[in-house]
């Protein structure tokens, strides 16, 4: 590792943390991170030639804070007296506080902070940018390239998001037993949206969306240092985990997404996979079944699996069953039939496929696999008409070329689909 | 004397580490493994997995069982080497080569008191 390499790495651990607390004794998020800028340029002065101070994080809470107290009072001379609450623990003296700083102080100081970027007045395609501006401390320009817009509209955005979180003050009060569940919940969810933002890119951009993936499992296992016993966050961060191993898995040379079944499963990154799955297990422990337990459990079904022939399918349908009744949604029971289908055959499937017709309308797979279930039945003419619909709904290459396949194997209906192809 | 090298280390930074920084990292202890397996010197080495992969059961007539490590430290135990040494001094050195391929954290010098690679089963 490179010299400076390791307080980069110290500095981009810690910040999560000392911006949190910043935020705390400031209640202003500009300002706490400022204050933390100006805490790790000191650090990068300082900790070469000194070496880095037992807790690091401590180091850079205090001297940020010192830094933004002398701030405050330098621009209270222009203007009025900053309010005493506003600049609480201000006596504190630093041994008194590294003593604090464990744990469950932390705690409630991060829940804070990415709470704030779950604002609900703030649409996921904001929470999202602020969170990994303020918490993670990606730059605007990492940001905007993730996201695939320009600089300035991003750093438009994230002021934009700023402001609307500045005008909330209730997160300040210290959550309860009832309140932090929630907050944990919500927050989950948002650092489940960085995730999906990274994970659901189309081929050509998967390559710069991948760090949001990788900064949404860092987030989660900071989520679950603070939280070690809560069986939905070992949940999320196994989800997570289970789904990244696959990464190298999932494009072929020329960038294409290759479908689950078909991917080279020597190519999963079992490191990945041995923690997922251990945390799976630890999470299940606790009997307490949510979505994300759910979701891993079922994803770590096929990690355990080294071929799509070995997989345990009557296992995933008990697991699918379980997610449908903390989770119900059409797409759940959709994802079920597929496993019916392996367990049950084809027509137990198709029943529980049937009714979700309404809601599921315009989603790719409904059509996808109602035309696979109806080609195993020998209902060719009605499977060619799903499989059209799929494809007129297929977002990704490898999506279209998978139910191109089927209409091949169906045969006659090649041509004709090839001159609605034409078209598009 | 046989000794432990327990490596201890914040492991929000290591698990930070791209797959470039832990690979060099690795490269370099691999070339001490090397030179000490070369040697006869070398037992076991092992990583371990996060501490959040860890159970704690806590001793007792009706053991109870905890998620998360025995004890909750600012550095964690990453990982372990068992290692031949004629003296202190030899397996400190070691352990100072080890400690030269990264900046944080701190590597513990443990003499064995009883060591069995595998049990024989009678």
């Amino acid at each position: 590792m490179s010299d400076p390499a390791w307080i980069h790495a110290s500095l981009t651990t810690a910040r999560p943390q000392a911006v949190a607390a910043l935020l705390r004794y400031f209640r202003d998020l500009d300002r706490a991170e400022e204050a933390f800028q100006e805490a790790c340029l000191r650090a990068l002065k300082s900790w070469p030639e000194k070496g880095p101070p037992r807790d690091t994080v401590a180091w850079l809470i205090f001297v940020g804070r010192n830094f933004g107290v002398d701030q405050v009072r330098r621009t209270a001379k222009q203007t009025e007296l900053p309010d005493e609450d506003k600049l609480s623990d201000l006596d504190d003296r630093e041994a008194d506080m590294v003593e604090r700083l464990d744990n469950s102080h932390y705690r409630d100081d991060v829940l804070r902070l990415l709470f704030i970027c779950c604002h609900p007045d703030l649409p996921a395609t904001q929470q999202i940018p602020l969170a990994l501006r303020i918490v993670s401390g990606l730059s605007v320009k990492e940001i905007a390239r993730a996201f695939l817009v320009s600089e300035a509209a991003m750093e438009q955005r994230i002021t934009r998001a700023k402001r609307a979180v500045a005008q909330a003050g209730r997160e300040f009060e210290t959550p309860n037993a009832v309140d932090r569940a929630e907050r944990l919940g919500i927050v989950a969810a948002m650092v489940y949206l960085v995730f999906n933002e990274g994970y659901s890119a189309t081929g050509g951009e998967v390559h710069v969306r991948a760090p949001l993936c990788v900064e949404a499992i860092r987030l989660a296992r900071l989520l679950l240092r603070l939280f070690p016993a809560e069986p939905e966050i070992m949940g999320l961060l196994a989800l997570m985990l289970l789904q990244h191993a696959r990464a190298s898995a999932r494009l072929d040379k020329t960038g294409n997404i290759v479908l689950l079944d078909d991917q080279d499963r020597t190519l999963w990154d079992r490191r990945a996979i041995d923690e997922g799955l251990v945390l799976v297990d630890k999470a299940l422990r606790h009997r307490r079944p949510g979505q994300y337990q759910m979701q891993a459990a079922i994803a770590a079904v096929h990690a355990r699996s080294t071929s799509p022939d070995e997989t345990n399918w009557a296992e995933i349908d008990r697991l699918y069953q379980i997610l449908e009744r903390v989770q119900p949604s059409p797409i759940v029971t959709l994802n079920r039939a597929v496993a019916v289908a392996k367990v049950a055959g084809p027509d137990a499937a198709l029943q529980l496929v049937e009714p979700l017709a309404s809601p599921l309308s315009g989603y790719f797979h409904f059509h996808g696999l109602r035309g696979g279930l109806l080609m195993q039945l020998g209902r060719d003419e009605e499977a060619r008409e799903a499989f059209n619909q799929a494809i007129g709904l297929a977002h990704t290459p490898a999506e279209a070329a998978h139910i191109r396949l089927q209409l091949d194997k169906l045969g006659q209906g090649k041509p004709a689909l090839d001159k609605s192809q034409k078209r598009a | 004397m046989q000794y432990a090298i327990l490596c201890y280390d914040r492991e929000e930074i290591v698990e930070g580490w791209t797959q470039a920084e832990d690979d060099a990292v690795i490269a370099k202890h691999r070339a001490v493994e090397h030179d000490l397996a070369k040697k006869g010197r070398l037992g076991p080495t092992l990583r371990l997995l996060p501490t959040h992969a860890a159970m704690t059961v806590r001793s007792g007539d009706q053991p109870l069982v905890l998620d998360g490590p025995f004890a909750e430290t600012k550095e964690q135990l990453l990982g372990l080497w068992i290692i031949d040494a004629d003296s202190h001094e030899e397996a400190l050195e070691t352990a100072k080569k080890l400690a030269s391929h990264k900046k944080t954290g701190a590597l513990e010098v443990r003499p064995l008191r009883y060591f069995a690679a595998q049990k024989q089963v009678a």
